[in-house]
């Protein structure tokens, strides 16, 4: 890891009470869905991370409590490193999945967001534009959740083609 | 089979003015069926006479569910999803997600496979900001252009199916090298494309770039400055001509590009001008990489020697025995990955490519997600427009680089 | 449709007015732009200077539906984007054709989740299908002219009844 990015974990260690973990040189650090707003902020301001690569999310089910991971890649282009801040969001029972919006710290979390909320279902508080983005207005379910089926269709092979063939609905004139 | 969403007002309060609301300014639908949007892309837009007051995208009509697909499929069959999402820059999807992949279970690439693997990655490239250049032209009612660059893009892609035999969606880069060494004709091949296309550009920059009413219809035109882009996270040509100086070839190199002598084209005024002269430029450079490349091409084997992940060659199966085993359970079952994760970038034609693959230990992916460059870039569209006419909106979306199935994957 | 109706059977004058009409048609066919994904990098490249098209009659896309007469569907078809196919072979007059072009319009190609119509068969009826992901320039012309034959052999009872 490099010598730099050591210093600022250990700066978010001291503030946030953060956890890290490494692998293959990339440092990845926990920290709870309540500071995030302040922890980006600090980032940009003071440690000039101005661009946030990605920002997405990661189911774990059926474990409940974190169920989703929310990951935000941040690089900065003057100092040329990287980090990678991850928030576990726990889900269970009637207790929806929530975190504060960043899109008062990077402008690109606005669209961001609402493609994790429309995949994922995580409701993201203070977010000025909660509207589904890639799916249907009308659709129901979050589609990259685990318990969320594929949608597999039956391929036809000659040994099946009638009994799919009846059941296809083909379109009329 | 869904209906057709009717346009109710109420979805779209917030983001239009208040003058919507009393029928004093229009609003217009540039509907998924467009001959200029590139694609499957819906603009609402709120007109004042021919002026833009606001100009709200809306996407998903492309949605594939590529993350979802890739999940349910192994390592090495999810790749072949990965050439559809960007398919002007399909050799650059296969890069990133075989890089992501060498990342995850720590595999090495032989020199000779990472030399290959820059060529090709350049002749995408330069095929990529061709038919950009072409539907440029075709929006400006410049139809030579379209015409004259399709005729260069045969040429790569006849070079693409001497390697691969596929024109488009080759799946040629694989995680640990090369799916099979390039035939002897490749070197002469690239040579002669290398020596027609530099006068080919020439040819390109008399018809566009002095032209006075391109001039006039470019200069000044969807102004971004540096900051917004940064916080848009505009990545590619279209931060490059506002002054931002980020490439991650040069920042962050991957496969060998610090060897390569090569030089960033940037511009400041941020305008579709700039955008257009960044494009060009790029050509020339691109010919550069791949000429040094071609010249210190290396010998040796172009896959990795770790049979656990790479298929050994059909030679080797008849006559050892762990060959035969390692290529049974590669193909039945596939190689598993630690549970951890990676994030890795490279710099497609339209900016930042990353991956972020994330493994469970078994021989499937828990979690890939693409980042891809034209869904941050498209979203600075609703700032950049406001004032300019419809026509000028047409040109903004044509600079700008945007590939549909790059947004919506 | 006129003709058809009032003509019936009248023996070889018929004939000779149905070759007539099917060699009218087929000769200046206009297709209207429906390019979605990659497919239609492959009509563009099949339209411009290498492999032409125009030589067959296509000579320009029309982005309007109202003047065309056939859709080459290219791409994949996704459940948000089905009804307004569906919408826009509505909006095209009589005689119309489809031609489903590629894996992905034919039969849901490499996808098979929740997000795509398998087949665009489902929405439009299909006259044509042309395999390949995506298929070559040449392969989409010959199903061009595969329609062609398709079209030269309509007799005016079949289009009289419809």
């Amino acid at each position: 890891m490099d010598k730099k990015v050591e210093s600022i974990v250990q700066a978010l260690q001291e503030k946030f009470g953060a956890t890290l973990e490494e692998f293959r040189g990339e440092a990845h650090v926990f920290v709870r869905p309540e500071q995030i707003v302040d922890v980006l902020t600090l980032l940009r301001d003071t440690y000039k991370f101005e661009l946030l690569s990605a920002l997405t999310a990661s189911d774990y089910w059926p474990q409940d409590a974190p169920r989703f991971h929310v990951i935000y890649q941040l690089s900065s282009l003057v100092e040329n490193i990287t980090m990678q801040i991850r928030v576990p969001v726990p889900a269970g029972g009637d207790q929806k999945p929530k975190v504060p919006t960043a899109t008062g710290v990077y402008d690109l979390a606005n669209w961001r967001e609402r493609e994790v909320a429309d995949m994922f279902g995580i409701e993201f508080e203070g977010h000025p534009d909660p509207r589904r983005i890639l799916m249907p207005v009308d659709w129901e379910g979050h589609p990259l959740r685990k318990d969320y089926p594929l949608g597999y269709e039956e391929p036809q092979f000659t040994f099946n083609f009638e009994d799919i063939d009846v059941r296809k609905p083909y379109a009329k004139e | 089979m869904a209906q057709i969403e009717e346009v109710n007002v109420d979805q779209f309060r917030h983001l239009v003015s208040e003058r919507a609301l009393t029928g004093e300014t229009l609003l217009l639908n540039m509907g998924p069926q467009h001959p200029s949007t590139h694609g499957v892309l819906r603009v609402l837009l709120e007109l004042d006479g021919e002026t833009v007051v606001n100009a709200i995208p809306d996407i998903g009509y492309l949605h594939t569910g590529v993350e979802k697909n890739m999940e349910a499929k192994t390592y090495l069959k999810a790749e072949v999803m990965t050439d559809r999402l960007d398919y002007m820059n399909t050799t650059g999807n296969n890069l990133a997600y075989a890089m992501a992949v060498e990342k995850l279970v720590d595999l090495d690439v032989p020199p000779r496979a990472q030399a290959i693997r820059v060529i090709l990655t350049e002749l995408q490239r330069i095929a990529s900001h061709l038919v950009w250049l072409g539907a440029f032209g075709l929006d400006l009612a410049a139809m030579s252009v379209f015409l004259y660059c399709f005729r260069e893009r045969e040429y790569i892609l006849d070079i693409l199916e001497l390697c691969s035999g596929q024109r488009m969606m080759t799946t040629y880069i694989r995680p640990g090298g090369l799916w099979r060494d390039v035939p002897v004709e490749f070197e002469t091949a690239v040579r002669d494309f290398l020596k027609m296309f530099p006068k080919r550009v020439d040819e390109y920059e008399a018809l566009m770039t002095k032209n006075p009413i391109l001039m006039d219809r470019l200069v000044g035109i969807g102004i971004l400055d540096g900051a917004t882009a940064l916080s848009y996270g505009v990545t590619g040509p279209t931060l490059r001509a506002s002054g931002v100086n980020w490439d991650l070839r040069k920042a962050r190199p991957y496969m060998g590009y610090e060897q390569y002598d090569f030089n960033i084209p940037i511009r400041t005024e941020g305008d579709t001008f700039a955008r257009y002269i960044v494009h060009i430029d790029e050509f020339r450079e691109s010919m550069k990489i791949i000429e040094q490349a071609l010249n210190k091409l290396p010998m040796g084997p172009v896959n990795s020697d770790n049979r656990k992940f790479v298929p050994p060659p059909r030679s080797e199966i008849g006559v050892s025995m762990e060959a035969l085993i390692h290529h049974f359970k590669l193909w039945t079952e596939g190689f598993p990955a630690p549970k951890a994760s990676v994030y890795s970038a490279v710099e497609s034609p339209r900016g930042e490519l990353g991956v972020y693959l994330e493994g469970d230990g078994g021989p499937k992916p828990h979690r890939v997600h693409m980042r891809t460059p034209s869904f941050d870039n498209l979203s600075v569209i609703g700032k950049i427009c406001k004032g300019h006419l419809v026509a000028d909106l047409v040109a903004i979306l044509a600079s700008i680089d945007i590939v549909l199935g790059d947004i919506d994957r | 449709m006129g003709v058809e109706q009032k003509l019936g059977d009248m023996g070889i004058v018929t004939t000779k007015l149905e070759e007539l009409v099917n060699w009218s048609r087929t000769n200046a066919m206009w297709p209207m732009l429906f390019g979605l994904a990659c497919c239609a990098i492959e009509m563009m490249a099949a339209q411009a200077s290498h492999f032409d098209m125009s030589r067959f009659g296509m000579e320009l896309m029309r982005a309007s539906p109202r003047q065309s007469d056939l859709m080459i569907v290219a791409g994949r078809v996704t459940r948000k984007m089905a009804p307004v196919l569906r919408l826009l072979y509505d909006q095209m007059p009589e005689p119309k054709w489809v031609i489903a072009m590629g894996d992905c319009a034919s039969c849901g190609g490499v996808f098979n989740n929740y997000a795509v119509v398998q087949g665009v068969d489902e929405v439009v009826p299909v006259d044509v299908y042309v395999a390949g992901c995506p298929p070559r320039p040449e392969a989409l012309i010959h199903g061009v002219v595969t329609l062609y034959e398709k079209v030269k052999g309509e007799k005016f009872k079949d289009l009289a009844k419809a």
